[in-house]
C-alpha cells in the first residue's frame, strides 16, 4: 500500500446515520476473490432501490460526507474493500464503527471524525451535488465546497495513512521480544494453552 | 501498594508485549479463531509467502455458509467451505468441519470446546466476537487485514480503549432475558454509545446472569459501539468450563483457578464512564427500526419521527419507511409473517430450553426455522425432547451454523417479509434483501410464532416452571 497526503478532488453527501457494513457490502458479494474489484458492490441495494442514487450520478467522487456511527456492524474488511475500488479515499462523520475505522487506516481510507454541528454545515452545502474538495492529511484539515474545517484522526492513523505502513513489516522488528513473550506466559500459566 | 486495578486494566497488562512511545500496544494473541470469511487474510498471508506463525492456537470453524439442510449446497459455498479446508490443512490448524461432533458458530463451540477460558486474550476476524468476554477475557473482533497479521505473528497492535462500567441493579423479571436487558442498554445509549469503550458489565442482575446469558449480553456489546463486554469470572464460570475439552485439567486446572480467582476488578478502581441500570423495570424488548438502538418495550408504540429530533427523525422515517410501519402502531399489533430462533446471540441450549417451553403444546401460526448454535446444541435439544417440541408446534429444525442471522449459506427472509428473529442485526437487508427484522429474545420469538404478531411473552410463561 503507497501512502498519500493530498487528496484534490470531490465530495458528495450520504446524510444518513448508522450505514452499516451490511449496507455498504451485503453478505452475497462476499465470497468474490477481491482482485475482481469490490466498487461495484458499493451500498449496492441502495443504490439499485434508489430512482438517482448520489453514487451514480457521481462516481468518481473521493470523499465521502455522512451522519454518526458510519461503518457500524460486522467486521467485513469488504466493506472498506468496496469503498476503496470504488475510489473513495476519505470518509468525514461524528462517529465511526471501531472496527471499521482500523479497517479503513489499512486500507489507505481516512476516517475523519468532526462535529455533529460541522457535518449540519457541509451536508447543508453540499445538499446532491458534487462538490470541490481538498484534503491535507498532515494538517488534518480539509475545504470542502468552500467550507474550511479540520478533522480529527489519531495520530498513529495519520503516521500509517501518510506512509502506507503495513503493521506485518513493523512487527517483524519484534519478533524475538513476541518469541520472548509466548516462552515467558505459558512458563508462567501452562493452562493457558489448550489441552488434549 | 499499586494502585486499583479494573479486571480490563490486567487483562490488557498480562497481553502486552511492548508498547510505542505514541502509546499503542502490541499485544499477545491466546486463541485465534477463523472461518470461511477469513479468506482474504489467508490470501494476504500466501502473497508473502508467510506460515501461520502458531498453528496450536489458531482453530478453524466452518459457520458463516455451514448449510442447515441436507442436500443443499450451492457451488459458491461449497467454494467458501473447501477454501477454509485447504487453508486449514496447508497451515496445521485444527479445523472444526461440517461433520465435525465440535461444529457450531464460532461463538458457541468456544466456549463449548473449552477454548474460551477467563484471562486470554481471543480475536476472530468476526465483531460478535466480544461474546468470550462473558468468560473475562480480552476478545475482540478484528478485520481481515488485522487477521492476516495475527496469522503472521500471534499478535496485534492495538490502543488501549477507554474503560465504562454498566452497573445492573435489581432483578430481572420473570420472562426477561439478557437479550431484553442488552437492547434496554443499547436503545438508552444509542448503537454507538459505548463506543471506543471497553465494557464490563456487573452488579446483582449480571452475577445471576447463567453463562449462557452473559453470552448473549457480551455478544451485543458491538451493537451499542463497545470494542469488547467484559464479565468476571466467578464460580458460574468456572463450573462452566471444568470438563471441558480444552480445558485446563489436574495441575494446571487448579492453578487457573488461582489466576483466575484474581482477575475481578479491585475495589475502588476507576472507570472512565459509569453507567447504572435497574433491571426491574426492563421489559421483554422489541426493535421496531433498522438498528439495535431502535428498541423499546413490547408494551410501547411505534415511534412518531415528528416527536424526535434532528437527523434521528429523518432516520427513524427512513427506518418505518423500510420496515412497512405506521407511527403509533402499538408493537404487539406487528404481524409477522415468520420466525428465527438461533445465532451467535441466542442459539444456545438454555435459549432453546426457554422458547421449547413457550411452544410447549402450543402451535405455531407461522412458519419458522430454528437452529442450533452447535452440533452438540443439537444433540442435546434432541435428548431433551425439545427437537420435538419445536417440530410439533410446525417448526423447521435444522443443522447448525450462523444460518438466517446473516444468510450466507441460503437461509434468507424474502424481501418484503417480515421475520422475529433472535438475532443480533436489523440492519436493511441484513437477513436477506427487503427483508423486514425484529430482533427480541428467543422467547419473544416463540411468542411471535404462536400468535403471529409480536406479543407479550410474559403472560405466556405464567404457570410454566
Amino acid at each position: 500500500m503507497t501512502g498519500w497526503t493530498q487528496i484534490n478532488g470531490t465530495a458528495v453527501a450520504l446524510p444518513q446515520e448508522n450505514v452499516d457494513t451490511d449496507q455498504l457490502i451485503p453478505a452475497r458479494f462476499m465470497s468474490a476473490p477481491r482482485a475482481d474489484g469490490y466498487g461495484k458492490f458499493l451500498l449496492h441495494d441502495l443504490r439499485q432501490d434508489a430512482v438517482d442514487h448520489v453514487l451514480d450520478r457521481h462516481a468518481g467522487a473521493d470523499v465521502l460526507i455522512t451522519r454518526r456511527n458510519f461503518g457500524s456492524g460486522s467486521s467485513r474488511e469488504a466493506a472498506v474493500y468496496a469503498l476503496v475500488d470504488f475510489g473513495i479515499r476519505a470518509v468525514f462523520a461524528p462517529s465511526f464503527g471501531d472496527i471499521f475505522q482500523s479497517n479503513a487506516v489499512n486500507n489507505g481510507l481516512l476516517p475523519a471524525r468532526v462535529s455533529d454541528a460541522e457535518i449540519d454545515a457541509l451536508l447543508d452545502a453540499i445538499g446532491t451535488d458534487a462538490v470541490s474538495a481538498t484534503v491535507d492529511l498532515e494538517k488534518c484539515a480539509a475545504v470542502i465546497a468552500g467550507h474550511t474545517l479540520t478533522f480529527e484522526l489519531d495520530p498513529v492513523w495519520q503516521e500509517k495513512l501518510v506512509n502506507g505502513w503495513d503493521d506485518i513489516d513493523l512487527t517483524a522488528q519484534h519478533n524475538d521480544r513476541i518469541k520472548d513473550f509466548r516462552t515467558a506466559r505459558f512458563a508462567a500459566h501452562p493452562w493457558a494453552l489448550p489441552a488434549s | 501498594m499499586t494502585a486499583p486495578q479494573t479486571l480490563f486494566g490486567k487483562l490488557w497488562a498480562a497481553h502486552e508485549v511492548m508498547r510505542r512511545d505514541d502509546g499503542t500496544s502490541l499485544l499477545w494473541v491466546d486463541r485465534h479463531l477463523v472461518h470461511e470469511g477469513s479468506h482474504h487474510a489467508f490470501v494476504k498471508l500466501e502473497s508473502r509467502g508467510m506460515k501461520v506463525a502458531a498453528p496450536d492456537l489458531t482453530f478453524g470453524v466452518v459457520d458463516h455458509y455451514a448449510p442447515t439442510r441436507a442436500d443443499e449446497m450451492a457451488a459458491d459455498i461449497r467454494r467458501m467451505i473447501d477454501t477454509l479446508g485447504r487453508n486449514a490443512k496447508a497451515q496445521g490448524i485444527r479445523l472444526f468441519d461440517l461433520r465435525d461432533p465440535g461444529q457450531g458458530i464460532v461463538h458457541v463451540i468456544g466456549p463449548e470446546q473449552g477454548l474460551t477460558l477467563p484471562g486470554l486474550l481471543i480475536n476472530c476476524g468476526d465483531s460478535h466476537t466480544s461474546t468470550h468476554g462473558a468468560f473475562g477475557a480480552l476478545a475482540f473482533g478484528v478485520g481481515a487485514t488485522e487477521v492476516a497479521h495475527i496469522l503472521a505473528t500471534q499478535t496485534i497492535w492495538q490502543q488501549r480503549p477507554k474503560t465504562m462500567r454498566i452497573t445492573v441493579d435489581g432483578a430481572l423479571g420473570a420472562g426477561v432475558t439478557a437479550k431484553d436487558l442488552a437492547l434496554h442498554w443499547i436503545a438508552k445509549l444509542g448503537a454507538d454509545g459505548a463506543r471506543g469503550h471497553a465494557i464490563e458489565y456487573a452488579g446483582p442482575a449480571v452475577r445471576a446472569l447463567s453463562m449462557e446469558g452473559r453470552l448473549t449480553l457480551c455478544n451485543l456489546s458491538i451493537e451499542g459501539g463497545a470494542r469488547l463486554g467484559l464479565v468476571a469470572p466467578d464460580q458460574v464460570t468456572f463450573d462452566y468450563i471444568k470438563g471441558r475439552n480444552f480445558a485446563p485439567k489436574g495441575a494446571d486446572w487448579e492453578a487457573a483457578l488461582r489466576d483466575w480467582s484474581q482477575l475481578a476488578t479491585d475495589k475502588d478502581a476507576r472507570f472512565d464512564r459509569e453507567v447504572a441500570i435497574n433491571a426491574s423495570y426492563i421489559a421483554p424488548t422489541v426493535t421496531w427500526g433498522t438498528s439495535p438502538e431502535d428498541a423499546l418495550p413490547i408494551t410501547g408504540h411505534v415511534p412518531d419521527p415528528a416527536q424526535l429530533s434532528g437527523s434521528k427523525q429523518a432516520q427513524a422515517r427512513a427506518a418505518l419507511e423500510y420496515m412497512a410501519l405506521e407511527p403509533g402502531l402499538p408493537l404487539d399489533k406487528i404481524t409477522v409473517d415468520q420466525v428465527f430462533i438461533g445465532s451467535c446471540t441466542n442459539g444456545r441450549i438454555e435459549d432453546l430450553r426457554l422458547a421449547a417451553k413457550v411452544l410447549a403444546g402450543r402451535k405455531a401460526v407461522v412458519p419458522g426455522l430454528v437452529s442450533p448454535g452447535s452440533a452438540q446444541v443439537k444433540k442435546q435439544a434432541e435428548a431433551e425432547g425439545l427437537a420435538e417440541v419445536f417440530t410439533q408446534a410446525g417448526l423447521e429444525w435444522a443443522a447448525s451454523g450462523c444460518s438466517m442471522c446473516v444468510g450466507m449459506n441460503g437461509d434468507q427472509v424474502e424481501a418484503g417479509k417480515r421475520c422475529a428473529s433472535s438475532t443480533n442485526r436489523n440492519f436493511k437487508g441484513r437477513q436477506g434483501r427487503g427483508a423486514r427484522t425484529h430482533l427480541m429474545s428467543p422467547a419473544m420469538v416463540a411468542a411471535a410464532a404462536v400468535t403471529g404478531h409480536l406479543a407479550d411473552v410474559r403472560p405466556m410463561l405464567e404457570g410454566r416452571t
